[in-house]
């Protein structure tokens, strides 16, 4: 069953089309990786997803609901979470309180009873850190968990970005280059976790990513992109020998370099 | 070296981390408390008047401390609704409604008016933030002055006494009880502050200090945010300028102008941004300023005979603090106090570099 829906949708950044009538469905439970080389309108279509951008035209559904009838901060609560390329944490805060704020959306008491801590509240904060705990305990942050984000290295701070979109509990998980900058066993823990997140917790993943390596290893479905027109769709395969998707990265680096070698 | 073991999550709700923290606080809580005692043995009730002072400011402090230094909004027009709280508050009792309930009355309409002016200019950012609040803050006089049937306008208005069942507390006839009540709000609000800080409510405000599009993507409403902070805040302010009403007796449309709301947002970055410790620090600075400069004067003519007459002077030494702060000090006092005390706690092992902030990512791919 398909758990998100892109129906022809097109973002124009002035004259320039970020998004040119794009289609694509993300089935629940699948790993579906979008690919493709430096702007061909990856993010862009993630911060779509977010309603951070208005489409020109086309329509997003997820999960039943049109999102477009949506704003930004009323996504997550249809069980969608997300990370960003550049890491956007709140840096003045501990790993703990960021994946806390990742409760958000299931949040049940006002400022009133926040203020007075209420019983309600507090039975609530209790089931909010029990969530949090298991989130960190997942992804080995115990070491960290008090620690400020300014502090963190950055291989640490990719991690807590995901263990914060994990806390809402989504459904579908959109990361944004998820291994971009990690080391080469980060990646592989990274690969591992992707894994386990489809398959234990029954979450579907989106992602954006421009290693092959990562790409092949865990996901179902990928999508080329270009220019912001999609190239191909298919297995991780049948993308990589699309004499579309050779073309539009001949010249370039990225997927050539790892790509190449494991076909 | 301490170490905090956790047994369950309740160990980090708790607002105290550990049993020796709970038992600092309470020594601290014991101090306050024993500190008319002191006064009333001497004789002398002068400088508890001026702590007092020192609390009333706090007050107002903490609640800019909210805006400012946990939900990232900057506000030169604090002073504004102090000035609406207090003036509400006079015409409340002046009504003859109970102090009981004209007290958070007026602190609640001062933070719901707060919030209805505050509204189109929430979409603003930082200095434009800043210029708007400082526009208001501007006006705040004019404004007492137009409503004059209400303010007293320039000739000033006489704030009725505090009455709570029956027993009358005024500053300067019972000072011992104002202090008490003063106190007794600053406790209660602390308590509020702290109970915010670790429920979604106080959580989501600094989410969208940090972060306006992680706020957002984890679904924190910016707009919605962004009120509920003003609304608290500018209740707090309201409530510390019904409270500056009764400490000074009288008001007029200068009580409250542009300097005070300045200060405060100057006690609160020399406190700590971000702290609520720093509300008490900024105010204990602000309130020692004058008097130190005081006796500093007296000081120099009695012994060396030399007068120093400057007009502006606590002005100029209140701004040198506040550069010296930005400069050297940017976590403020609050900050300063944490590296010593980490110093203590992990003497030998504390590294120069333990609070540098880390260089920040380049963020190239913000959604604007
Ligand atoms: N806010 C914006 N305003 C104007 N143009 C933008 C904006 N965001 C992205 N673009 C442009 O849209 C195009 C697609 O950008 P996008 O960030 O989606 O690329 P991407 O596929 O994620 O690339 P990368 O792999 O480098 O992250 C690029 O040409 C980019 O310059
Ligand atoms: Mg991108």
């Amino acid at each position: 069953m398909s758990l998100l829906e892109i129906e022809n949708i097109t973002l124009r950044f002035g004259g320039l089309v970020a998004v040119d009538n794009v289609s694509l469905t993300v089935n629940e439970g699948e790993v579906f990786a979008l690919v493709g080389p430096n702007g061909a309108g990856k993010s862009t279509i993630f911060n779509l997803i977010s309603r951070f951008y208005d489409p020109a035209e086309g329509r997003i559904r997820f999960d039943g609901n049109d999102l477009l009838a949506r704003t930004a901060d009323q996504v997550p609560s249809f069980g969608i979470a997300r990370t960003f390329q550049n890491i956007e944490l709140f840096e003045q805060a501990t790993v703990l309180q960021n994946l806390l704020v990742g409760r958000h959306r299931h949040r049940k008491t006002g400022m009133l009873s926040n203020i007075i801590f209420s019983p309600k509240a507090y039975s609530e904060e209790l089931r909010h850190r029990a969530a949090v705990e298991e989130v960190i305990e997942f992804l080995n942050l115990q070491p960290y968990r008090d620690k400020y984000i300014g502090g963190l290295p950055y291989g640490v701070r990719k991690v807590v970005e995901l263990g914060r979109a994990l806390a809402s509990e989504p459904k579908l998980l959109l990361l944004d280059e998820p291994a971009s900058g990690l080391s080469v066993e980060e990646t592989q823990d990274m690969a591992f976790w992707i894994e386990d997140i489809q398959t234990q917790m029954g979450v579907s993943v989106m992602m954006v990513e421009h290693d092959m390596g990562l790409v092949s290893a865990v996901s179902n479905r990928v999508m080329a992109l270009s220019d912001g027109k999609e190239l191909a769709t298919g297995t991780a395969a049948e993308v990589q020998s699309h004499p579309a998707v050779i073309e539009a990265y001949l010249g370039t680096s990225e997927i050539s370099k790892t790509g190449t070698s494991r076909t | 070296m301490r170490f905090v073991f956790k047994t369950s999550y309740d160990a980090d709700i708790q607002l105290f981390k550990h049993r020796a923290q709970a038992v600092w606080y309470g020594l601290l809580l014991l101090l306050v408390l024993a500190t008319p005692l002191y006064f009333a043995a001497i004789g002398d009730a002068y400088l508890l008047g001026e702590i007092t002072g020192v609390l009333i400011l706090a007050i107002a402090g903490m609640g800019l401390m909210l805006l400012t230094g946990h939900t990232g909004l900057p506000s030169l027009g604090h002073a504004t609704f102090m000035a609406l709280g207090c003036y509400l508050n006079i015409n409340f009792l002046g009504a003859g409604v109970p102090w009981l309930i004209a007290f958070p009355l007026s602190g609640l309409i001062a933070g719901a008016l707060g919030t209805m002016i505050a509204l189109p200019v929430l979409r603003l950012h930082g200095v434009y933030l800043a210029l708007a609040t400082l526009a208001m803050s501007m006006l705040t006089s004019d404004f007492v002055v137009m409503a004059e049937p209400w303010t007293g306008g320039i000739a000033g208005a006489a704030v009725p006494d505090i009455n709570i069942f029956g027993v009358e507390v005024n500053r300067y006839s019972t000072p011992y009880k104002f202090y008490y009540l003063v106190l007794f709000v600053a406790i209660l609000l602390v308590w509020f502050y702290r109970n915010l800080l670790r429920t979604p409510t106080g959580r989501s405000f600094t989410a969208v200090r940090d972060s306006e599009i992680s706020a957002r993507a984890m679904g924190i409403n910016l707009t919605r945010t962004k009120a509920m902070s003003f609304f608290l805040s500018a209740t707090a302010a309201g409530l510390a300028g019904a409270l500056f009403g009764h400490s000074a007796g009288y008001v007029t449309n200068e009580t409250f102008d542009l300097v005070m709301s300045i200060t405060l947002l100057l006690m609160i970055v020399i406190g700590g941004l971000g702290f609520i410790h720093g509300a008490f620090f900024g105010a204990i600075v602000v309130g020692i300023i004058p008097v130190a400069i005081a006796n500093g004067r007296s000081f120099l003519a009695t012994t060396f005979d030399v007068n120093i007459n400057v007009p502006g002077l606590e002005s100029a030494l209140f701004a040198f603090i506040l550069i010296c702060f930005i400069l050297f000090e940017p976590m403020g006092l609050y900050g300063r106090w944490l590296k010593i005390r980490t110093y203590f706690e992990l003497f030998p092992f504390y590294r120069k570099d333990m609070f540098k902030r880390q260089k920040s990512y380049l963020k190239t791919d913000r959604v604007q």
